[in-house]
């Protein structure tokens, strides 16, 4: 963890001066890791808590709210992250072996790895910016999708080919398909009247917090008259939650992806070798647990069933 | 460097010429240092300062209460006032208080180790310490933040006032705690030297470690709870408010999961600081050793199951409220174990009422009333009567004030050591009598006053409150005079204050086996650890007016 200036004649150069040996400064570093994955976790978990809460609570926005997001996307996502993963672990096996060039080009290849998650992402979050899928009070489907489409907004096709690279669709139907069931599932229930999506923004007070405190069956009740249009209340928490989880994410990947960076600019230095390889041991560390997160994120977000 | 360790009487003369003060002297040598113990006084001078804006905060507000109307200021004011004491008291002065500034200082020469595991980590954290107390700061220029506190939603995402500022000052703080935390952890982990075992160690060590796990296991949560909260505020994403859907009972589940076991951040390192002060002014063996070290983790288990006991009165199912209230109860049993082995080291000890010693018996007395009365607030019909009101402001003031004497009796316990200068004893008793007398005159007052159902954080009250009112006033006056003297004779000391011994109070812990102030790397040698609530080891010598090391062989 520490590199500094040789203190005494017995101390290699790695060596603080406040550690007896290489051992125990590794150990150190180590456990020092280790616990501060572990806030990570913790930092994570308001989120995932929230997640459960509204889930529990209102399984409904969920449900209809998943099928805007590209699952096909996430799954690529996700197999980008363990494949960086996978050769950022290579990258500590080559440190230790002291295999300098090895070790640079797999670092190298997980930072691209973190690009290519980071652009991916960008793509999903690009669409949902057009699409006006957005958090809390800038939830507006229609103003923007009305922007856009050119006329009806029942017709499901027309309503999503200018908005998103779904444009192109015959050729890309893998990566279209879900997009195309995002479309038709949900759009073609509420998506038409702009006074029932008025309506949606705007909680009846006898509803209160849509909270812990309110009972689930209220809302069900209520409009029970209004039949399928009662699914997409409060759609906007579903993407409160989405942008929040990946939001923070994203910024973990970013800082992991700089730290790896460092990490491999002092490895083309030649700083890592059998003896002293512990930043690149404690950044792997980093990096699964930013892959372990998504792992979870991506069923919980993009799965639901 | 000097060459010191066993011998605290003879390595004296030579650790005036190098110590850890006089290593290396510049601005950028105290900037940029590494070392803890520099780092632990420039925590401390902060938070001092940080103590002295709290207080006068704290000075404003009851001065505003001394007339049921306005008397100084207008009701918004009042309402920023407040917020600002508890804000700026809990987040810049009790949270990091002992831990940061006295436990940077002693936690590695109590070890034995010649730094924290991460120094550099440590000077970070001192720096984030120093960025979020600007950050908090600045929301007074920026439109003072009126939320009291606790930052509830939704009032707190729709008040027009710095809420943002304020709350992202306080989610940098946290990581300054975490960061500190993390490497007490390491550092009692994995830098112990040779034959300090876990039981060996010092129970103050005991507590900074449980301290640092609910720092690093309870901070994170406020972290994301504030980062939404401010989210919430400049974006609107709704997660909190129930116009957009959201809940602002969850803000209060999440504000509280921190801001419980945050109760016991305050208070572990109090109770550490009192198992050594009550120990070595005893001159007895601490008793029940394993006892007040199992119990400070115990309480640190416990205070993440009891959050809920906030929130009796935000509709919780009555289930809930009646786990939260017996798991609150649950933590009055490691406090009461801490209490009566206290109790029983002082018995039949050889009590030297020092200044540090009237510190901690004063916070045995002022902690027992804040704990008992922590009872009627967890049980949950009284609470129903007592939520709100300033019941709970005076319990938790007496709890939490408690903290700051043993801040204070740890800061004259270590004055020597960490200044080399000696205090005025007369002026540090009475001092710390001004100090207890007007503590209790404040917040006694209040628990009557409360109790007879005066809500808190009122600007305005009715008449038949007044003369309770005007009483805590006068009591909050008598402290702020016994602070302002603390600080009187502790500026002249560091210029006139006699030389300090290595060792003035007889103490045993590895931190009184090196000379003061310390040298720069604590031990020259790696030093052999023995039983450190043995005194018998030393002897009374006036003519340098601390102990020395019995001769091997002499009877006592």
């Amino acid at each position: 963890m520490n590199q500094h200036e040789a203190h005494g004649s017995e101390h290699p150069s790695f060596l603080a001066h406040h550690f007896a040996t290489p051992r125990q400064q590794f150990e150190a570093g180590k456990l020092g890791m280790w616990l501060f994955l572990s806030t990570e976790i913790l930092l994570f978990s308001g989120l995932f808590c929230a997640y459960a809460v509204y889930r529990a609570n209102h399984p409904e926005i969920f449900v209809y709210a998943h099928h805007f997001l590209d699952s096909t996307l996430g799954a690529i996502n996700t197999v980008v992250l363990i494949c960086s993963s996978f050769t950022m672990a290579w990258a500590v096996r080559s440190a230790q072996l002291g295999q300098k060039k090895r070790l640079c080009v797999l670092l190298a290849f997980t930072i691209l790895c973190g690009f290519g998650f980071m652009g991916i992402k960008f793509i999903e979050y690009r669409h949902k910016w057009h699409a006006g899928l957005l958090p809390g009070k800038h939830y507006n489907p229609q103003a923007h999708e009305g922007d856009h489409a050119p006329v009806s907004g029942h017709a499901d096709e027309a309503e999503h080919q200018p908005t998103t690279t779904a444009a192109r669709h015959p050729v890309e139907s893998a990566a279209v398909e879900p997009e195309h069931q995002a479309a038709t599932t949900p759009a073609s229930t509420p998506a038409s009247s702009t006074a029932s999506e008025e309506h949606t923004l705007q909680v009846p007070p006898t509803i209160g917090p849509a909270g812990l405190a309110a009972p689930v069956t209220t809302t069900a009740d209520v409009h029970a008259e209004e039949s399928t249009d009662e699914k997409v209340k409060n759609v906007q928490i579903f993407f409160s939650i989405y942008f929040a989880m990946t939001g923070l994410h994203g910024l973990h990947v970013l800082a992991g992806m700089s730290v790896i960076g460092w990490v491999l600019w002092r490895s083309m230095r030649g700083e890592f070798g059998p003896l002293y390889y512990t930043p690149v041991d404690l950044a792997g560390l980093y990096w699964h647990l930013v892959d372990l997160i998504w792992i979870y994120l991506f069923p919980l977000l993009y799965l639901i069933h | 460097m000097s060459t010191t360790g066993v011998h605290p009487g003879s390595a004296l003369p030579d650790s005036r010429e190098s110590n850890y003060l006089t290593h290396k002297s510049g601005l950028g040598s105290w900037m940029m240092t590494l070392d803890h113990k520099r780092i632990g006084v420039m925590y401390l001078i902060s938070i001092l300062v940080a103590f002295l804006l709290g207080g006068i905060f704290a000075m404003l507000v009851r001065t505003e209460h001394l007339t049921p109307k306005e008397t100084i200021m207008s009701a918004d004011t009042y309402n920023q006032v407040f917020t600002l004491h508890g804000a700026v008291m809990i987040f810049l002065v009790i949270i990091p208080g002992i831990p940061a500034a006295m436990g940077n200082f002693v936690l590695p020469i109590m070890l034995g180790a010649k730094d924290v595991a991460f120094p550099r980590l440590n000077l970070c954290s001192y720096y984030l310490y120093v960025v979020g107390t600007v950050m908090a700061l600045a929301s007074i220029a920026l439109g003072a933040v009126d939320t009291g506190w606790t930052f509830y939603t939704p009032y707190s995402t729709t008040t027009n006032t710095a809420v943002i500022w304020m709350v992202m000052g306080a989610f940098v703080l946290g990581f300054s705690s975490i960061f500190t935390g993390l490497n007490f952890i390491v550092t009692i982990h994995r830098l112990r030297p040779p034959g300090m075992t876990w039981f060996r160690m010092p129970l103050f060590l005991w507590a900074l470690y449980a301290t640092a796990i609910i720092q690093l296991l309870a901070t994170p949560v406020l972290g994301i709870t504030v980062v939404l909260l401010a989210v919430e505020k400049a974006f609107h994403i709704g997660i909190f408010d129930p116009q957009l859907g959201g809940d602002p009972v969850l803000f209060q589940h999440f504000f509280w999961f921190y801001s419980h076991p945050a109760v016991y951040i305050m208070i572990l390192p109090a109770m550490g600081v009192i198992s050594e002060l009550i120990s070595v002014f005893s001159h007895k063996h601490i008793f029940g050793y394993k006892f007040i070290a199992y119990s400070s983790v115990a309480i640190a288990i416990l205070g993440f199951l009891v959050w809920g006991h906030h929130m009796f009165t935000s509709g919780q199912s009555s289930l809930a409220n009646m786990i939260f209230s017996a798991l609150t109860f649950s933590v009055s049993i490691p406090s009461a174990i801490k209490v009566f082995n206290w109790l029983a080291t002082m018995f039949k000890g050889s009590i030297s009422l020092e200044t540090p010693m009237c510190y901690a018996l004063s916070f045995i007395f002022i902690f027992g009333i804040g704990g008992l009365t922590g009872l009627f607030l967890g049980t949950l019909a009284t609470d129903i009567h007592l939520h709100d009101t300033y019941f709970v402001v005076a319990h938790f003031h007496y709890v939490m004030f408690g903290t700051m004497i043993a801040f204070v009796g740890a800061l004259h316990y270590w004055w020597p050591k960490m200044t080399g200068r000696m205090y005025s004893e007369f002026w540090g008793r009475i001092a710390c009598a001004l100090i207890f007398l007007g503590m209790n005159i404040t917040f006694f007052t209040q628990f009557v006053m409360g109790s007879h159902g005066m809500p808190r954080r009122y600007f305005n009250y009715i008449e038949q409150f007044a003369s309770y009112h005007q009483l805590s006033t006068v009591g909050a006056f008598i402290q702020g005079i016994g602070f302002i003297v603390v600080a009187i004779y502790l500026a002249h000391s560091l210029f006139r204050g006699r030389r300090a011994p290595a060792n003035p109070w007889g103490g045993n812990s590895l931190e009184w086996h090196c000379s003061s102030p310390p040298p720069h790397d604590n031990f020259a040698v790696t030093p052999t650890v023995g039983d450190c609530y043995d005194y018998s080891g030393w002897q009374y010598d006036a003519q340098i007016g601390g102990y020395i090391p019995r001769p091997v062989g002499a009877e006592h």
